[in-house]
């Protein structure tokens, strides 16, 4: 309950934040995409479950108050959350190569679903110039801020691993 | 690894699941207006969080702001002194012309005044964290009177229109982002064009215009631009920017070029908006011309 609580209560931060302080740290209008981040860094430490339910809930809000359509986000951040669910027995804590190689792709995926589906739907087929103005910037930044808060989201999941050891061995 | 297999079978089948019901979603999405129970819970729920940031936010950059020196503000104030005097001259000289367009109007009868609509004020207390749309949400919705279609402006220069309203926030589609088309015209020779908002132009926050006609009327980059009389959506006159380039294109029939918007989109923190939309207005002259 507690991990779900703060788990929900990441998610709103970085929601919070991407809207308010990141816009206002934008490079060239281009910020970085910090649902991905969480999404992805939850999928890979906690399984499939726990990375789905992250992106049920990422995909919700960025429907609800950034997205054209409800349900297309949800979509794309649960399957996000799947797939790097399947990467948690290669995933080490002292490791952060993986950690950057997944949220980079993940970044990647989203970047061309998103330009796949509202843009070239639509009829926009400069596909190369999105890719350079938008998806590649994105990356780079999301990258960039990775390292930063996939240390705070690794530091978070340990106490809270380590509490749920200890209430664990209580009751043995 | 009984309860290994267990444990991913339940994942994939919860996958499936949520795939499906986001996929029923994206169908509803195109009967209602979306979104419904969600979107109110989200209303009272996220909205409030926003704008107690964003009003931390606007208390941090004034702080910020105190700190300017002295002589930047002098300098400030000299050339604000220089640009009053320039605008008391100005204002005088349309004063005149105020009157007598007024009295040129009561003859001809005209009683449409596009000059004073009622506005609200509003702050910005969220922009959409995606990169691929640029629009923003407000403190004010529909118990301010606020309605989808309701125009934005912020200064002088038109930001954009309503899209979505809640009872305590409304989201505003700025003029530069892709999906936006305003009808639009010269202000000196009244010929229409298209504006449209282009991602790649976005970075550098300019506006395209297309389809305006290649007659004999010479355009000069620094031509103001207003919204349209044709417009179903926006109100007539609204500033929108100067032009900045302008060519003939290929088929020799229309020109088409680009706009420096007269709003900084990057940097939007109190907007206004015009309660009263275009269909309210045609409403009304419907009505008034019914009655007589």
């Amino acid at each position: 309950m507690k991990r779900r609580l703060i788990t929900i209560a990441m998610i709103l931060i970085c929601f919070l934040l991407e809207g308010s302080v990141f816009h206002q740290l934008a490079f060239a209008r281009i910020k970085p995409n910090l649902l991905i981040i969480v999404t992805s860094s939850f999928g890979f430490m906690r399984g499939k479950k726990e990375g789905m339910f992250v992106g049920v809930v990422s995909g919700l809000m960025a429907d609800l108050f950034w997205g054209s359509t409800l349900g297309f986000n949800m979509l794309l951040y649960t399957v996000i959350g799947y797939v790097n669910g399947t990467f948690q027995r290669m995933f080490y804590d002292d490791d952060i190569k993986l950690p950057i190689m997944l949220i980079g792709s993940s970044g990647l995926v989203y970047g061309l679903a998103t330009y796949a589906c509202i843009y070239m739907l639509r009829g926009d087929f400069a596909f190369f110039t999105y890719l350079i103005n938008i998806i590649f910037p994105e990356l780079v930044y999301t990258i960039l801020i990775t390292l930063i808060l996939y240390q705070v989201i690794l530091h978070i999941n340990k106490k809270l691993e380590a509490e749920e050891q200890r209430s664990a061995s209580k009751f043995v | 690894m009984k309860t290994k297999n267990k444990s991913s079978f339940s994942s994939k089948y919860w996958l499936i699941i949520i795939t499906v019901v986001c996929v029923i979603l994206l169908g509803i999405e195109r009967f209602t207006d979306g979104g419904g129970p969600l979107r109110f819970i989200a209303g009272y729920t996220v909205i409030p969080m926003q704008k107690g940031i964003s009003y931390v936010g606007r208390f941090m950059s004034d702080l910020t702001d105190n700190f300017e020196t002295m002589e930047d503000m002098k300098k400030a104030n000299k050339k604000l002194q220089t640009k009053i005097d320039e605008l008391t001259i100005d204002n005088t000289r349309l004063r005149q012309e105020q009157y007598e367009l007024e009295r040129l109007r009561e003859l001809y009868k005209l009683d449409e005044n596009y000059s004073d609509y009622e506005k609200i004020g509003a702050h910005v207390i969220m922009n959409n964290g995606s990169n691929w749309y640029t629009d923003f949400t407000i403190d004010k919705g529909s118990k301010d009177g606020v309605q989808v279609n309701s125009n934005v402006l912020a200064g002088s220069g038109l930001v954009g229109i309503v899209t979505e309203v809640g009872p305590n926030y409304a989201r505003v589609r700025s003029v530069i982002d892709d999906a936006s088309n305003v009808s639009a015209m010269m202000l000196s020779t009244s010929d229409t064009c298209m504006v449209r908002g282009d991602l790649e132009l976005m970075a550098d926050g300019r506006l395209y215009f297309e389809k305006l006609a290649n007659n004999d009327n010479e355009i000069e980059p620094g031509e103001q631009v207003v919204t349209s009389h044709v417009s179903s959506r926006f109100l007539q006159g609204l500033f929108i920017g100067y032009v900045s380039d302008i060519k003939v294109d290929p088929n020799n029939l229309t020109r088409s070029g680009y706009i420096t918007p007269a709003v900084d989109f990057s940097k939007l923190q109190e907007v206004l908006v015009i309660t009263t939309t275009k269909q309210d207005m045609l409403a009304d002259d419907e009505e008034s011309s019914e009655g007589e």
